[in-house]
């Protein structure tokens, strides 16, 4: 039986809750089809016709009798005489069990909808977890949920960072849910140009690759993300560094990774942040005279028909 | 006394040998290059800001329009990511179908590349080769998604299109050609003593400056780092084949002409074992809610691209649209390199290194 089934399936069972409402619409169904038996091939679609019979009968009697057995589809045919025979415990039991059943599958599809996953339970609760971890991270350095292969290179990443470049360097350390539990760093900006440096020389950490440099802007600040790669180990974290929105400013790591020289312009170039100690800041992708950064969450085009 | 004279030379932006529209301000001594400055952003769109109003969807066709070379690999990275996110499982079909399109369009990738860093060279003939072979990879995506070019082929979730009646034996058929046209290929060029002379010892670098300059793909490679994405961080079903990465010794442009050519045999094995055990029947398209938002958060995920690393990089705030698009293209990154190869070499080794990076405007702009 796929889940679809299985779910058309549960839904007299779920209906059991609120029966008189059931009911009440069950009997014009049943008063408009009163020969359910071209749709008996079906076996999704056959229980509810049972139910509708059977809850057609029991209003004339007006006894609140359960619905009919989703869980036999096959077995139930539809006979007068066995519709009004009382349920025994154990058929009851097994209803009752087949029921909860259901009403959770449901509960886990709606849950994981409601994040913006898939149906699949498992995405669901994946992606609550990581939306849970990240608005934590949003604080102080916060735990993640369960503990993670990267916990302790993380806190190895912290404690070195504080030992060798100073106590309050690191602001935020968290993994990323949803880049297999990628270290984040955050670095505080008058520490960074050092925390690089250490980022890349220190044995341990060994980050000689530097994959992406990216900008953002968050209205309340702007960000600027380094991606490091250490090709021996395979390990690969980010860094981020913030600084305010009046006026942006990160201390240029193109001394350190030369492919950091256009990265920089590029943001400097889009975003206005500036980048001291780069040997050539200008723009790189709009001409020379170009007013605004675009990529600012509030650029306004000087010329609207461009 | 014979008077010198500093000469300021403008290549491009409208030349056929800059592969599109960089322009390059190179001061000479003679032959001899002194001062090089590329300028680029003459097809700058401003994609990552356009991306910022449109949906995950809707986005797709613009990653057509970056690498437009290569646009199943920018497909991918895209969706990749927004699967990763939200946590979506691609079905086995949909899997085989990405990698066979993605390997097809690196051997498709390679073919412009050799067809074109050939006639840079100098060598004509090449280009109508590898052109004519990879016209047949354009009418398999042709068939496959009705595009030559910009293909728009993939989804979140799965590919657009399943394969239609008889596609996978036209791909074997291809496949089993091409192998015996790259033995000709090599045949044709690759012991030439002209071709030689052109691209051995130029533009040679080191491991240790490829990564400062933060170089992927063949241009990493070349200096015998062995590093590739599909193999050091397997992404689709990559783990599932064995192939071999190939890496040269010297870093010149010999050896980053060696290591594409052989990338070619490499794609080919790669789906010759795809296409061996391609699914027959399933679904194309996975499990994926009708509004694509994924939960805020980020996310960066890399793949190899025919130029190298491509990556994508995405800041969401649970909303359909990204609050933040970042890619990082492997020509941008690579190109920065030119400066430092080019001083001190002969005006017209300028074409070799340029072509030898391989490298899109569309993607350098972006």
């Amino acid at each position: 039986m796929s889940e679809e089934q299985k779910q058309n399936g549960a839904r007299p069972e779920e209906g059991e809750a609120k029966a008189p409402e059931q009911q009440a619409d069950g009997q014009p169904q049943a008063a408009e089809t009163p020969q359910p038996a071209a749709d008996q091939q079906q076996p999704g679609v056959e229980p509810k016709h049972a139910e509708a019979q059977q809850s057609a009968g029991e209003a004339k009697q007006s006894a609140p009798q359960p619905a009919a057995e989703p869980s036999q589809p096959a077995a139930s045919q539809p006979a007068a005489a066995q519709e009004k025979r009382p349920l025994t415990d154990e058929e009851k039991e097994a209803r009752r069990q087949a029921a909860l059943a259901a009403r959770a599958a449901k509960l886990a599809a709606q849950g994981g909808a409601a994040a913006g996953a898939s149906a699949g339970a498992a995405a669901g609760a994946r992606a609550a977890a990581g939306g849970a971890a990240a608005a934590g991270g949003e604080g102080a350095a916060a735990e993640p949920p369960k503990p993670s292969p990267n916990q302790p290179k993380l806190d190895r990443a912290v404690q070195l960072l504080k030992e060798l470049v100073a106590e309050d360097a690191v602001e935020e350390a968290t993994l990323n849910p949803f880049n297999d539990d990628m270290p984040t760093l955050v670095i505080r900006g008058e520490h960074w140009l050092k925390a690089a440096e250490v980022l890349r020389d220190h044995k341990e950490f060994g980050f000689r690759f530097l994959r992406n440099v990216a900008g953002v802007d968050y209205e309340t600040h702007m960000e600027v993300v380094y991606h490091l790669l250490n090709m021996d180990s395979g390990d690969t974290y980010c860094v981020k560094v913030r600084t305010n929105r009046d006026n942006p400013s990160v201390p240029s790591v193109t001394p350190l990774w030369s492919t950091a020289n256009w990265q920089e312009r590029e943001i400097y170039d889009l975003l206005g942040i500036a980048f001291p100690g780069h040997p050539d800041l200008r723009r790189i992708m709009l001409p020379e005279d170009w007013v605004g950064h675009p990529l600012r969450k509030d650029y306004v085009p000087l010329d609207p028909e461009v | 006394m014979i008077r010198t004279e500093e000469l300021l030379l403008n290549v491009g932006p409208q030349h056929p040998s800059t592969h599109g529209v960089l322009r390059v301000v190179v001061k000479l001594d003679g032959e001899v290059i002194t001062h090089v400055e590329p300028v680029i952003g003459y097809l700058h769109r401003g994609t990552e800001k356009l991306a910022e109003s449109l949906n995950y969807t809707q986005i797709i066709p613009y990653t057509d329009r970056m690498d437009y070379v290569s646009a199943m690999t920018n497909n991918y990275v895209l969706c990749y990511a927004v699967e990763k996110m939200m946590g979506i499982e691609v079905p086995e079909r949909a899997q085989f179908l990405r990698l066979i399109v993605m390997e097809l369009q690196r051997i498709a990738s390679h073919l412009v590349w050799w067809g074109t860093y050939l006639l840079d060279v100098g060598a004509l003939s090449p280009f109508l080769f590898a052109f004519n072979d990879r016209e047949r990879i354009l009418q398999l995506f042709n068939e496959l998604c009705g595009a030559r070019l910009t293909y728009n082929y993939m989804r979140v979730g799965g590919v657009k299109w399943d394969a239609p009646e008889g596609w996978i034996d036209k791909v074997k058929a291809f496949v089993k050609d091409m192998k015996g046209r790259l033995d000709e290929y090599h045949n044709l060029v690759s012991g030439n003593e002209i071709f030689l002379a052109r691209v051995k010892g130029i533009g040679a670098y080191d491991a240790e400056t490829a990564i400062q300059y933060g170089l992927t793909g063949a241009n990493l490679r070349c200096t015998g780092v062995k590093w590739d994405l599909r193999k050091n961080e397997p992404y689709c079903i990559y783990d599932r084949f064995d192939f071999d990465i190939p890496v040269g010794k010297n870093g010149d442009c010999y050896d980053r002409y060696y290591v594409r050519t052989e990338e070619i045999r490499q794609s080919l094995r790669i789906l010759e074992q795809a296409l061996e055990q391609f699914p027959p029947e399933g679904e194309t398209m996975g499990k994926v809610p009708r509004a694509i938002r994924p939960p805020a958060g980020e996310v960066y995920v890399r793949i190899e691209s025919p130029r190298g690393e491509i990556g994508c990089y995405i800041v969401s705030k649970g909303k359909a649209e990204p609050y933040r698009l970042k890619f990082r293209r492997p020509s941008f990154v690579n190109l920065q390199i030119l400066p430092k190869l080019l001083v001190g070499e002969s005006m017209t080794n300028l074409v070799t290194i340029l072509g030898g990076i391989d490298i899109v405007l569309g993607e350098v702009d972006c």
